[in-house]
């Protein structure tokens, strides 16, 4: 066969795979847009559901879910930023530095479902938070940790070592040389860890299922020892656990999930914009 | 050479990377205010012994020294050393001209920020006066807030040797400065030195050993780790003592 007639069919074949990939991504959006956009309304955003979910709307699910994105990352990014710090500045590398990262991959593995019931274990039952919000913000930042970590570390350890070496040659201490002019630098990168933290967070249903999320609680959560309604699960709910809930209301509870997410992320990535634009090396 | 003051010294300085034997039995004396240059081949330790005088080496984990190394008078081994201090004093310009990717202000004020005992206004006078050291404060002076990336490679080192300069440091280590330069620019470079010998000392690394001959007061000759010879530098360019020095400065290995 002509060489010219292979490179054209593989170019096609590389091609049309590359498409493919898209392809879902864009049935999905077109689906849950169709469907839902017409449940969609002012009300739908901002009040109560009531009639046993069957009208009104999700204003507590939406805000829950922020809630419980908010504390994921208000206790997983600083936690998972310093321990990064640590792994890629301060330790050494050595048999434990080697189990602690290994452990971090595999942390990353774990099924979300797992994630739920060892906060359930741990923060419902033995620490005695109940199912509330703070249950649910541990347990989802415990499972976004790894992401966090790793994305840090990544950020860490791609920030040029001249940098570090100049600083220290200029009377910085090791802190400072990490204050001053490592962590700046990683910034963006940290950023994108949070993001894809943020995401995975918002959309998991699992951990929050025993930890948190309300079936129908048609009132806002006073406090972090409050249960409250969270989007994913309630999408759960009324698509399969209560009958005689309309099309478009499911499918409209998915698009403001879809969208809540997509705004999460689009605020990050202009935030990570603005700082790469600052700092170019 | 006796009349003179010296501002480094190191009596019997081994030092050890692991088991590799990388500086042997050192014995050197600095002259403040004047230009001593390390020139030998590569691997034969010169950049291991500059890095001593700032104790960079400590970044590197196997590394063992023993032996003193005076610096003003101040064995700078001794468990009382401040390393922050010593750095501060001890002021070092590197192989590739490596600002911080921030502007030229603030290149220039990192270090006073880390230090902290100057005051904001003081900084203003800093810069000027460390800019205008390299010759940099005319082209400079209306661009403070620009990242310091776009300038040439060269007015990068320059700029690098005002950050040092803006500690007030006394004694400046240069690593091969200039092997990231054009010729003219390395020249331009060899003149600031004699300017900048005048307050300050100058501890220059290199390869390349007409410059060696050209800008430095003093030489010392390094080879496989031993201090071969060291003097003044027209005495080691017309006349060297050793067989080994004649033969690497006439090129004949290296």
């Amino acid at each position: 066969m002509n060489v010219y007639l292979k490179q054209k069919i593989a170019f096609s074949v590389l091609f049309l795979c590359t498409l493919l990939v898209i392809v879902p991504v864009l049935v999905i959006l077109a689906i849950i847009f169709v469907k839902g956009m017409s449940a969609i309304d002012i009300s739908f955003l901002t009040e109560v559901p009531i009639k046993g979910m069957k009208e009104g709307g999700i204003f507590p699910a939406i805000l829950g879910t922020l809630y419980l994105v908010l504390g994921a990352v208000l206790f997983a990014v600083p936690l998972g930023v310093l321990s990064a710090i640590y792994l890629v500045e301060y330790s050494r590398e050595n048999f434990l530095s080697r189990l602690v990262k290994l452990a971090i991959v595999n942390l990353a593995g774990v099924p979300s479902v797992v994630y739920g019931l060892f906060g359930l274990g741990i923060f419902v039952l033995y620490f005695e938070f109940g199912a509330s919000i703070l249950s649910g913000s541990l347990t989802l930042g415990i499972m976004i940790l790894p992401v966090i970590i790793t994305a840090s570390r990544e950020a860490l350890e791609s920030v040029p070592k001249s940098f570090r070496i100049v600083s220290l040659s200029l009377g910085a201490s090791k802190w400072q040389t990490i204050r001053h002019s490592v962590l700046p630098h990683a910034l963006p990168g940290i950023l994108t860890g949070t993001i894809l933290g943020l995401g995975r967070a918002a959309g998991e249903t699992a951990p929050i299922l025993f930890t948190v999320a309300a079936f129908y609680l048609p009132k806002l959560p006073t406090s972090i020892f409050d249960q409250t309604m969270a989007l994913p699960y309630h999408l759960y709910v009324i698509s399969t656990q209560v009958p005689g809930i309309p099309e478009n209301v499911r499918y409209g509870t998915a698009l403001v999930l879809l969208l809540l997410v997509l705004l999460l992320n689009l605020a990050a990535i202009i935030l990570r914009y603005q700082f790469r634009k600052r700092k170019r090396w | 050479m006796s009349s003179e003051q010296s501002i480094i010294e190191t009596h019997s300085l081994n030092l050890y990377y692991g088991k590799f034997h990388a500086l042997k039995d050192i014995n050197l004396a600095i002259q403040a205010q004047r230009i001593t240059a390390l020139i030998g081949p590569s691997g034969c330790g010169k950049s291991t012994l500059v890095r001593v005088f700032n104790r960079m080496n400590d970044l590197i984990e196997s590394v063992r020294v023993t032996g003193e190394v005076l610096v003003e008078g101040r064995n700078i081994f001794a468990p009382e050393t401040d390393l922050i201090t010593l750095r501060k004093e001890v002021g070092m310009v590197f192989q590739r001209p490596n600002p911080f990717p921030l502007s030229i202000r603030d290149n220039l004020t990192f270090g006073l920020e880390i230090h902290s005992d100057y005051s904001k206004q003081n900084h203003t006078e800093i810069i000027e006066q460390s800019l205008k050291d390299v010759l940099l404060w005319n082209d400079m002076k209306d661009r403070l807030s620009q990242t310091a990336l776009n300038l040439s490679l060269e007015q990068q080192q320059r700029l690098c040797i005002a950050r040092v300069l803006a500690m007030k440091p006394q004694i400046i280590l240069m690593d091969e400065p200039c092997s990231a330069l054009d010729p003219i620019a390395t020249l331009r470079i060899e003149e600031l030195m004699q300017e900048l010998k005048k307050n300050y000392t100058i501890v220059i690394v290199t390869h390349n050993m007409q410059q060696a001959a050209r800008a430095s007061d003093y030489t010392a000759f390094l080879y496989l780790g031993e201090l071969i010879e060291f003097g003044e530098t027209k005495h080691i360019f017309s006349a060297p003592e050793q067989k080994k020095t004649e033969e690497y400065i006439t090129g004949r290995f290296g």
